[in-house]
């Protein structure tokens, strides 16, 4: 069960920069069951785009968005929506996005950062995976984390090592993660994106608070003290919980 | 200031050459390798943990090149050091003479000697390039004020024989943003397909040096095929050597290879970077025999 926080407003703003018409995505799965933060305001989302002079083809949000039958039927449905905004804004986890990204044609970019995920991958049924680094990079790698794809984790790539038939030089059975969103990018004519040069990683980030290392879910193991609630509709503290304990 | 960028801007045919340092403390046989290669080439690179398989450091033997009166480009790689560490040898190696850096990212652990060691990757390539520009400026990646700046030359690496070619050719232009001066190629062994690649990168303005690696045997060759991603030796190149063992053996097709390269790619690019895997010794005849002496 994961952990999920708002990117801080402006890092998505800088990411929707070019796109002047959106569709967005929200998941209520671990965020009514963990108290995930992120995913909870796809109103105050709206809110901050057409603030910025953006149009909102459309929104809905599902229970897992890591459920890929559920995810695709629900997506189907809103088929004229989604392919009239330039991009697809999604307020989940790595797995969500990614799921969502592999599932439209169409720019994905996420709204959060995943801090935790807690060992669940939630029910996505296919080869997604998060690494919970805290500073999400889906928006600059089409929708693919390198993160988790690529053998070095590169923020920039590929390396030298990728085969003639896009396979990592580690293991010639998986394919380089790289390799891959470049595809994707020259897919949807955005190949630009990786001439940018993504600066280092904040690996800082990476180490979550512990405080939201626990959740409700596992605080009915009675081995663990209850964890604190934080109050229905509890404001993130700036900067994020990190460092700073849980809203008390 | 660095005697490579000097013969670049010279816009003359640079040659540069290579050592690799031993695994154990006898460092004499790459220092004899340097000698051979002294007054032939403009700089020597020296490779850091050279296909991730453990050995005698870059760093140190770089100073000992500078010590000698040679110049080094010193190869830098992302797999063993987080930013502080790069960023404090980079500092060491410009007080010990070092001018020239390669940023390279680094062959995974998985492929060497210590597969069990923790891959770091703080870094890749063009991070490292961007990390050697802010210490130039005076700031380390922190942005923290430096007392003393490193005015470091700084290439990076691309294999212009990689298929498909284009995410190469991309992630050369980010290197360039992100500081790259120079390139040396992965070994080239097919002509007209470098011919090609040259033409799709001329424009961006920054000198290719052509990877020149001495093929020693047919089965290294076919290795190479196998097992280095972006390496393309053609089939009548292995037949050569697989023809006559003993000339293989002797050095003399290597030799005969490398000269044909470095003339069909002389027109094409700013210079080239033999890689000689030890066999330094023959790289004063392969420079006599093109002409470049």
């Amino acid at each position: 069960m994961l952990v999920t926080e708002r990117k801080p407003d402006d890092e998505i703003l800088a990411s929707v920069a070019r796109d002047s018409k959106l569709f967005l995505v929200g998941c209520n799965g671990c965020h009514a069951a963990c108290e995930s933060r992120g995913a909870e305001d796809l109103p105050a989302l709206k809110t901050l785009l057409e603030g910025a002079g953006k149009t909102v083809t459309g929104w809905f949000t599902v229970d897992f968005l890591c459920d890929k039958s559920l995810v695709r039927s629900r997506l189907r449905v809103f088929t004229p929506e989604i392919m009239d905004a330039d991009s697809v804004l999604v307020a989940t986890c790595g797995v969500g996005i990614q799921c969502v990204a592999d599932s439209v044609v169409k720019r994905t970019r996420p709204a959060c950062n995943t801090i935790n995920i807690g060992g669940s991958h939630g029910t996505w049924g296919s080869t997604e995976r998060c690494a919970e680094c805290g500073d999400c990079l889906l928006d600059r790698t089409g929708g693919i984390c390198p993160i988790t794809n690529c053998s070095k984790s590169m923020v920039n790539g590929p390396c030298g090592g990728t085969t003639g038939d896009g396979k990592c030089e580690v293991d010639r059975k998986r394919d380089c993660g790289w390799y891959r969103i470049y595809t994707r990018l020259k897919d949807m004519n955005a190949l630009d994106q990786l001439r940018e040069v993504t600066p280092p990683k904040k690996y800082g980030k990476y180490l979550p608070p512990y405080e939201v290392m626990r959740s409700e879910h596992w605080a009915v193991d009675p081995a663990l003290p209850a964890a604190d609630p934080a109050p229905p509709g509890a404001a993130v503290p700036a900067g994020g919980p990190r460092g700073k304990g849980r809203p008390k | 200031m660095s005697k490579l960028s000097e013969a670049l801007e010279r816009k003359g045919f640079v040659v540069t050459g290579e050592i690799g340092p031993p695994k154990g403390t006898n460092i004499e046989k790459a220092l004899e390798d340097a000698e051979h290669l002294r007054g032939k080439v403009v700089a020597i690179n020296v490779t850091d943990i050279q296909s991730a398989v453990m050995r005698f450091g870059s760093l140190a033997t770089c100073h000992m090149l500078v010590d000698r009166g040679l110049e080094p480009v010193f190869q830098m790689v992302c797999r063993d050091r987080n930013r502080l560490a790069l960023q404090s040898d980079l500092l060491s190696a410009y007080v010990l003479g070092i001018r020239n850096v390669l940023c390279l990212t680094g062959d995974h652990n998985v492929l060497g000697d210590h597969p069990d060691s923790k891959p770091v990757f703080d870094l890749e390539a063009a991070g490292l390039l961007q990390c050697v520009e802010a210490l130039r400026s005076g700031r380390d990646m922190a942005g923290k004020e430096l007392d003393g700046k490193p005015d470091f030359f700084a290439g990076a690496v691309v294999a212009p024989a990689a298929e498909p070619v284009e995410p190469q050719i991309i992630r050369m232009e980010q290197k360039i943003k992100a500081g790259a001066k120079f390139f040396q190629t992965q070994a080239v062994y097919d002509v007209d397909q470098f011919a090609r690649f040259m033409k799709r990168v001329s424009g961006l303005g920054v000198p290719v040096l052509c990877g020149i690696v001495l093929l020693k045997s047919a089965g290294m060759a076919k290795f190479m095929n196998n097992n280095v991603s972006g390496v393309n030796v053609p089939k009548r190149l292995i037949d050569r050597l697989a023809a006559d063992k003993d000339k293989a053996k002797s050095g003399e097709t290597a030799v005969e290879i490398a000269v044909e390269t470095i003339n069909g790619v002389k027109g094409l690019c700013q210079g080239v970077h033999i890689m000689p895997l030890g066999w330094d010794h023959l790289v004063p005849q392969i420079i006599e025999r093109v002409g470049l002496t």
